[in-house]
């Protein structure tokens, strides 16, 4: 055979192989409102920057006359290429092709552009769409399932990775978007369960619709299970690419600066956001603009415990996250969900050397049977763990309440907080004033002639004394008490010279946080 | 290949950065109560939506997993001891018989075998 014709061959494969499932299943995915695999490749990736490997591969299924079936690229496309000029490995499931299920060679192609990932030490983004394992190729299809989650726990704090769910994720497969860093869901397309909806109803007969059961808005609202909720695949692929802009590439990395900008003042000035009224609940989310970088603030988990915000800004063109107590929502309180949340998002700054800004303002924890026997304590125990644990320069600045074990909880400087900074709004106390008042006068209050008067008297003389930031300034565990506008210079200062901050951790295989 | 200069000079999409929350001030809170103090503020659906506490009735016998009633060993009227067989309960592939763990009479059986039950589901009743 001539070259030209060796050409030809090739393309002729090529051509056969690209057109994945055939027109058929392609209309059928589009009628969905869905992408195929390779558009939504090409949407997120830069123009011309994807490179496909394992476009030939062939499934391994012997029985069931599966060895007569051709299934192009085994249902799943696999490459690199850039986003932003950012390097990443990708993979995306072909839904197109046998439902996207997933065989031996079909998880063999992920398996080996993970380890491309590990070797070159750049993120993976992993499209999922996808009816499960397939069921013809048994065993194999668990044992694939199996090696795709041990890379993504080796993989964890080295690399980031990234989880689209775009389409059913269901059963097993579940996991390993479960095991990654961010999981991105798009409204009516996304859906993941463990047990999908009809064999709820067989054993258990309960009735639910899989979108009840475990779309898009449930795993962003309810179950905390991901991280980005997007209303359009497009809309989830500018997520996706604006969190790389925030992220580095891999552990030993930092992520890439940006030319610095002041916070956008005449909309988010501290003055405008923050009320004098101490009772008064504002958005956090507005504090921090007034203080970050171009108030630009990308929130992670905006709609599951939004009694705390927390996400990336720039800070001076560098990278932080934020971990802030939402007065807005809840008061702003800790409970179960609002500590998972915070510690995992810390935990995920300190492997990729992001910096932490803490803002407080919280009354303590949420009181309730249904939070005790949720295990507040092993939730609230995960963000002591998580800030304790942290060695990259942890700032926290307390705006207003920092009370009891909600004050220490929030990176206080005996979790070693590299600075601790209050406002002149700042009450640090072991608890509220009327809390406080009522049991230390306990006495003063029952016997006095008007109890409700002397209350009101003492809950005055204790916020007097105590309600303030000089208390614990008198103690050192408040480094400087700031005026509001001076947060920023403050943060960005403490930020800068403690850039090459080492810290020495006991020697251990790794610890045993509360999970 | 990556260059870190370029994507300085990136114009990225703002995402949601530009919500306002103007009206705050207008807005109409709930209170929360936390240590004596009342506190104004959003709640949330799963707070509202939480499971209040129901204290253990010792005269209640429910299910404690989904699944079906297989058989039924007591009926209402019915003395019972402890350790005596109450119900077949098949869930997950299992059966799993409750036994009375109070002695008593039975004031009324809520199901009947072939029944599906959800978890903490009333099926007996003490008297």
């Amino acid at each position: 055979m001539s070259l030209s014709s060796k050409s030809s061959d090739l393309k002729r494969r090529m051509q056969e192989a690209l057109r994945g499932g055939g027109d058929k299943a392609i209309q059928k995915q589009k009628a969905t409102g869905k992408l195929t695999a390779r558009e939504r490749i090409i949407a997120l990736l830069d123009a011309k920057s994807f490179h496909e490997y394992d476009l030939f591969v062939e499934h391994a299924g012997r029985d069931f006359e599966m060895s007569d079936k051709y299934l192009p690229g085994d249902g799943v496309i696999t490459g690199t290429g850039t986003i932003n000029n950012y390097p990443v490995c990708i993979f995306a499931q072909d839904f197109t092709v046998a439902g996207g299920s997933l065989g031996y060679m079909h998880a063999k192609k992920i398996t080996k552009i993970m380890d491309h990932a590990m070797k070159l030490k750049i993120p993976l983004i992993g499209i999922n769409d996808s009816g499960g394992a397939r069921i013809q190729e048994g065993v194999n299809s668990l044992a694939g399932y199996g090696e795709i989650f041990y890379r993504n726990t080796q993989a964890s704090g080295v690399i980031p990775q990234i989880s689209v769910i775009l389409g059913p994720c269901a059963g097993g497969a579940v996991y390993s978007p479960a095991l990654t860093d961010f999981v991105f869901v798009v409204d009516k397309i996304s859906k993941m369960f463990i047990t999908g909806p009809e064999v709820i109803k067989t054993v258990l007969g309960e009735e639910i619709s899989m979108e009840e059961l475990g779309g898009a808005r449930v795993q962003a609202e309810i179950t905390g299970n991901v991280h980005f909720f997007a209303e359009s695949e497009i809309e989830c692929f500018e997520q996706i690419k604006k969190l790389c802009s925030f992220i580095p590439w891999n552990n030993l990395k930092k992520a890439d600066p940006f030319p610095k900008k002041p916070p956008r003042v005449r909309q988010y000035s501290l003055e405008k956001v923050f009320p004098t009224n101490p009772r008064q609940p504002y958005d956090v989310k507005d504090v921090i603009r007034g203080i970050c970088d171009d108030s630009d603030f990308l929130e992670v988990m905006d709609l599951f415990a939004q009694n705390i915000v927390i996400g990336f800004a720039r800070m001076n063109g560098y990278t932080v996250g934020f971990v802030a107590n939402q007065p807005l929502v809840l008061a702003g309180v800790l409970d179960v969900d609002s500590s998972d949340k915070a510690a995992r998002f810390i935990r995920y700054c300190d492997a990729f050397s992001i910096p932490l800004v803490t803002l407080v303002d919280l009354p303590g924890y949420l009181p309730g049977v249904d939070q005790e026997h949720a295990g507040v304590i092993r939730h609230g125990a995960k963000v002591l763990y998580a800030y304790s644990e942290a060695t990259v320069p942890k700032i926290t600045v307390i705006t207003r309440k920092a009370y009891g074990g909600g004050y220490i909880a929030m990176c206080s400087s005996h979790l070693r907080a590299d600075f601790v900074f209050a406002w002149p709004t700042a009450e640090i106390a072991v608890m509220g004033p009327e809390g406080a008042a009522n049991i230390i006068f306990r006495k003063e209050i029952t016997e006095a002639e008007n109890p409700d008067e002397m209350r009101k008297l003492k809950i005055k003389e204790y916020k007097e004394k105590f309600a303030n930031p000089f208390v614990a300034a008198a103690y050192g565990y408040v480094d400087a008490v700031i005026s509001p506008e001076e947060t920023r210079d403050m943060v960005i200062h403490a930020l800068a010279i403690s850039a090459d901050k080492k810290v020495d951790v006991p020697m251990k295989k790794h610890g045993i946080p509360p999970f | 290949m990556p260059n870190s200069e370029k994507s300085k000079s990136l114009n990225l999409k703002d995402i949601k950065s530009d919500e306002s929350h103007e009206g705050i001030e207008n807005e109409v809170f709930q209170t929360l109560m936390i240590e004596d103090v009342k506190y104004k503020t959003r709640l949330t659906k799963k707070f509202l939506n939480r499971k209040v506490y129901e204290p253990v009735d010792p005269k209640k016998v429910l299910s404690f997993i989904p699944g079906t009633i297989k058989k039924i060993y007591t009926a209402k009227g019915k003395k019972v001891k402890v350790g005596d067989k109450l119900v077949d309960l098949e869930a997950m592939k299992m059966l799993n018989t409750i036994f009375a763990y109070e002695n008593g009479t039975i004031a009324e059986v809520f199901v009947k075998e072939g029944d599906m039950v959800s978890k903490n589901k009333l099926l007996i009743l003490y008297k």
